[in-house]
């Protein structure tokens, strides 16, 4: 069995980590409690273009030596911005240890060069033209701002092109010295782990991590107005799309209710891709492309969300349809063949999943950073496999009754009304 | 620690390779039947894929309902779909399972049940998948230049057209599945904590008694050079662009191979470091090998704002056909080291095992071991590389591109417009 050790560094900085010497890899992040709802109006973005800067240089090494001493380490290594977190990690044999650590933990201290920052500005530029062609990240990004609100969670994590095209390098560097702290980092590892020699390492490397200056929380946005380059409308028109895109969201679980589990398996036998409920009346069926819905849950609000992808002028009867499944579903609630499919297959999906350090790392970084708690693959399922059909049904009342912001994309908005 | 494969052909034909990996809790099988894209008549695109989703719905003693309530039971994680030579199905599980999952997969390619009732709603579904792929850019250029690069019959897309899937009748699935499923050219192959000799004894039962039926060599590749352009709205101008190259079993592929590792694999790899990281041109660029049996080719993407789409073009070819230039060992060091990292941690995955030892013994005609490949890999010299791009230089290019404007390619003529 896996073993847990943890430890806080004299700094402040939070090292997590579930070893299993008969692992053939190693996998570390960094977790930065660093993400778009930490930022104001003037920052939209930053958290995400400051992961990219991560890449471009340290005072040891050039951006070229960041990305070439990656590829030396043979893993993979790449990291995510959320609305919560932003993440640096990598998947390595263990033999790298030691070198990959060096690397990770310099990468986070940049020196923000001025003429990366001018050319990596127009790569996220790029990044956001790119997925304004694709219809289902725009209608997403929308359901976030309209539901809570466009600053703090709701806020893009993008940015829009003209927070980014506006980003002073002198701004970023405030916001990495008031996040980038180390009470507000943990280190996490899973796999074959040298964990004896791993602390000593950190305790060296971050040494002056708590030199960072203090800066000042900036001032506030006005409640009263949209910020620059925002819109609230529930209809995004993507021209030239032939589906049409609707993404429901309302209120669901955080990542500390004790409802999470039960709404996870209401999510599944409602949601699952292949033998829900909404599978079998809207997919299999082929009367649309897509049509789940899920919790997701966030370190203090949660969302429950609803997906659907199908032709234009099929999207107010598979509403129809969709509602139908959900009240049918309040009113008689799930069966015991229901549950006992959707723990079978959770806990089979959870121990293919322990197999690979690098799914374990994940779930162990973000729940040590936020909840300070670690739950083994086994404690985990021991919560599941708790859960009764009373659980369940409470959970459908509790979430399933609240009327969801909607977003639609689609070509042209009249489409729909057929 | 690799455990050797064992190679067994049954008396029908149908070649089974069985891997132990006893350091892990599942077992993974891949199941692949030469049923793919080729054998489709050309009016009716989108057949293979048709047969593939209707023997899903029923077969044996389960409903199309039991069949997914039986796999969800024994955890197990599956897939299945088509290319141009097989229709595969893939499924992970608890080791315990196995068993079980080889009779369920039997039952499933052996004794479908193919209701005509839910033929329309199968056809539904095809059309459904076929216009969300529509509204993905990438996935439209990409569809295209792959028609253009291997020509009719290989060039299709596994989706098919929607005039050919409108066509297919119950006569048309029942003769497809009738001529294509049997044991003759079909490989399984199972990997992960299994006794060999008991999985043995299960296929044998589960398909021994298969029947055997024809095959059909692949045709040759007819692509050539051209570009065509689809003029669109879009925020980002798409560019595909492919080459001919050598396929898998070729003695220099891993020459070639290795070539496009020190162009694209990686964050210090040419196209990512000049292309995106020192000129900011775009967010995504990356080229890789594609293998079918008898041809092979290289198949490259960028996505960038219209005003830089030239450039970046102009660019990223321009790497390519100097790839020999400057080329250094330590490019080809930190490409082996990502290979064989990559080949020890597929020894934490039987479903990647699984299907890699499928695919190799389809391309090679025998199985690969680990160790085989990662001589192969380490005997690699700078000289074979040179050698072998200075005598298969890039050329003939097929590119497509998807925006506001058209661009300019080399040596080919005006694009031809969609």
């Amino acid at each position: 069995m896996p073993e847990f050790r943890e430890t806080t560094l004299s700094n402040g900085l939070r090292i997590a980590a579930e070893i299993d010497q008969r692992g053939y890899s190693a996998a570390f992040g960094y977790f930065v409690r660093a993400g778009s709802r930490d930022e104001v109006d003037r920052e939209s973005g930053l958290s995400h273009f400051l992961e990219h800067m991560m890449f471009k240089g340290t005072r040891h090494r050039s951006a070229a030596d960041v990305n070439r001493e990656l590829d030396e380490l043979g893993g993979q290594s790449n990291a995510y911005t959320s609305e919560e977190q932003t993440v640096y990690y990598a998947t390595v044999l263990p033999k790298f240890q030691d070198r990959l650590i060096d690397l990770l933990t310099d990468m986070l201290s940049p020196i923000l060069d001025e003429n990366e920052f001018a050319t990596e500005r127009q790569v996220i530029l790029e990044e956001i033209a790119k997925y304004e062609d694709q219809p289902p990240f725009g209608a997403f990004e929308r359901a976030m701002e309209v539901h809570f609100g466009p600053r703090g969670l709701g806020r893009r994590i993008l940015g829009t092109a003209e927070s980014i095209r506006t980003m002073q390098a002198a701004t970023m560097r405030d916001y990495f010295n008031r996040r980038y702290r180390p009470e507000n980092i943990v280190l996490a590892a899973a796999g074959n782990i040298d964990f004896d020699a791993l602390v000593p390492q950190v305790e060296k490397l971050t040494e002056d991590w708590s030199d960072r200056p203090d800066v000042a929380a900036p001032e506030k946005d006005p409640d009263d107005s949209v910020p620059l380059g925002i819109s609230l409308e529930p209809k995004i028109i993507s021209t030239d799309a032939k589906q049409a895109y609707l993404v429901g969201i309302s209120p669901g679980p955080s990542s500390r209710s004790d409802d999470r589990y039960a709404a996870r398996v209401l999510g599944s036998v409602m949601g699952d891709e292949g033998g829900s409920r909404l599978f079998w009346e809207l997919i299999d069926s082929g009367r649309a492309e897509v049509a789940t819905l899920w919790p997701h849950e966030f370190m203090r609000e949660g969302a429950w969300f609803s997906y659907m992808v199908c032709a234009p002028e099929d999207v107010k009867s598979n509403q129809r349809l969709m509602n139908d499944i959900i009240q049918s579903t309040l009113e008689k609630g799930i069966q015991p063949e229901e549950l006992k499919q959707t723990l079978n297959k959770a806990t089979a999906g959870a121990i293919m999943q322990s197999e690979r350090p690098s799914n374990r790392l994940f779930g162990i970084g973000s729940r040590w950073l936020t909840c300070g708690e670690y739950l083994s693959t086994d404690d985990a399922l021991d919560c599941l496999c708790k859960i009764t059909i009373e659980d369940v049904n409470q959970a459908a009342q509790k979430y399933l009754t609240t009327n969801p912001t909607e977003i639609i994309a689609e070509a042209e908005p009249s489409a729909a009304t057929h | 620690m690799t455990s050797p494969i064992q190679c067994h052909t049954l008396g029908n034909g149908l070649t089974v390779l069985i891997q132990p990996m006893p350091w892990l809790r599942t077992a993974a099988l891949s199941l692949n039947l030469q049923a793919g894209v080729h054998r489709e008549p050309a009016h009716l695109g989108g057949l293979s894929s048709l047969v593939c989703e209707m023997i899903q719905r029923g077969a044996g003693q389960y409903s199309s309902r039991d069949l997914v309530a039986a796999q969800d039971n024994l955890g197990i994680d599956r897939n299945s779909g088509v290319s141009t030579a097989f229709v595969s199905f893939g499924a992970s599980m608890p080791s315990d399972s196995l068993p079980a999952a080889i009779s369920l997969y039997a039952d499933i390619v052996r004794n479908p049940h193919l209701p005509h009732d839910q033929l329309e709603d199968a056809r539904m579904m095809a059309i459904q998948e076929l216009r969300a792929m529509e509204d993905e850019p990438t996935h439209r250029v990409m569809r295209r230049l792959r028609e253009l690069h291997y020509g009719e019959v290989l060039g299709r897309s596994n989706f098919g057209t929607e005039t050919g899937i409108q066509q297919i009748t119950q006569d048309d699935i029942r003769s497809f599945y009738q001529t294509n499923y049997h044991s003759s050219g079909g490989i399984l192959s199972i990997a992960g904590n299994v006794d060999p000799t008991e999985v043995l004894d299960c296929v044998n039962t589960a398909f021994g008694n298969w029947r055997t039926g024809s095959l059909e060599d692949l045709p040759c590749p007819s692509g050539v050079a051209t570009y065509e352009h689809f003029e669109s709205s879009s925020s980002q101008t798409h560019i595909g662009f492919a080459f001919d190259a050598i396929p898998y079993s070729h003695p220099d592929y891993f020459k070639l191979r290795a070539g496009m590792g020190i162009l694209s694999d990686g964050m210090s790899s040419r196209l990512f470091d000049r292309v995106r990281e020192q000129r900011g041109l775009c967010y995504t660029v990356t080229a890789s090998c594609h293998s079918l049996k008898n041809g092979g080719g290289v198949f490259g993407y960028a996505g960038t704002t219209p005003e830089r789409a030239q450039e970046t073009l102009d660019v990223t070819l321009h790497e390519i056909e100097n790839l020999l230039e400057d080329m250094s060992s330590s490019e080809l060091d930190r490409w082996k080291v990502r290979i064989e990292s990559g080949l020890i941690m597929e020894q934490e995955s039987s479903a990647s095992r699984a299907s890699s030892m499928a695919s190799d013994f389809y391309q090679l005609g025998r199985p690969m071991t680990t160790i085989e490949l990662e001589s192969l890999i380490e005997s690699l010299r700078l000289e074979d590389i040179r050698d072998y791009w200075s005598a298969n230089p890039p050329k003939d290019y097929r590119v497509v591109t998807l925006g506001p404007d058209p661009l300019k390619v080399p040596a080919s003529p005006q694009p031809t417009a969609n």
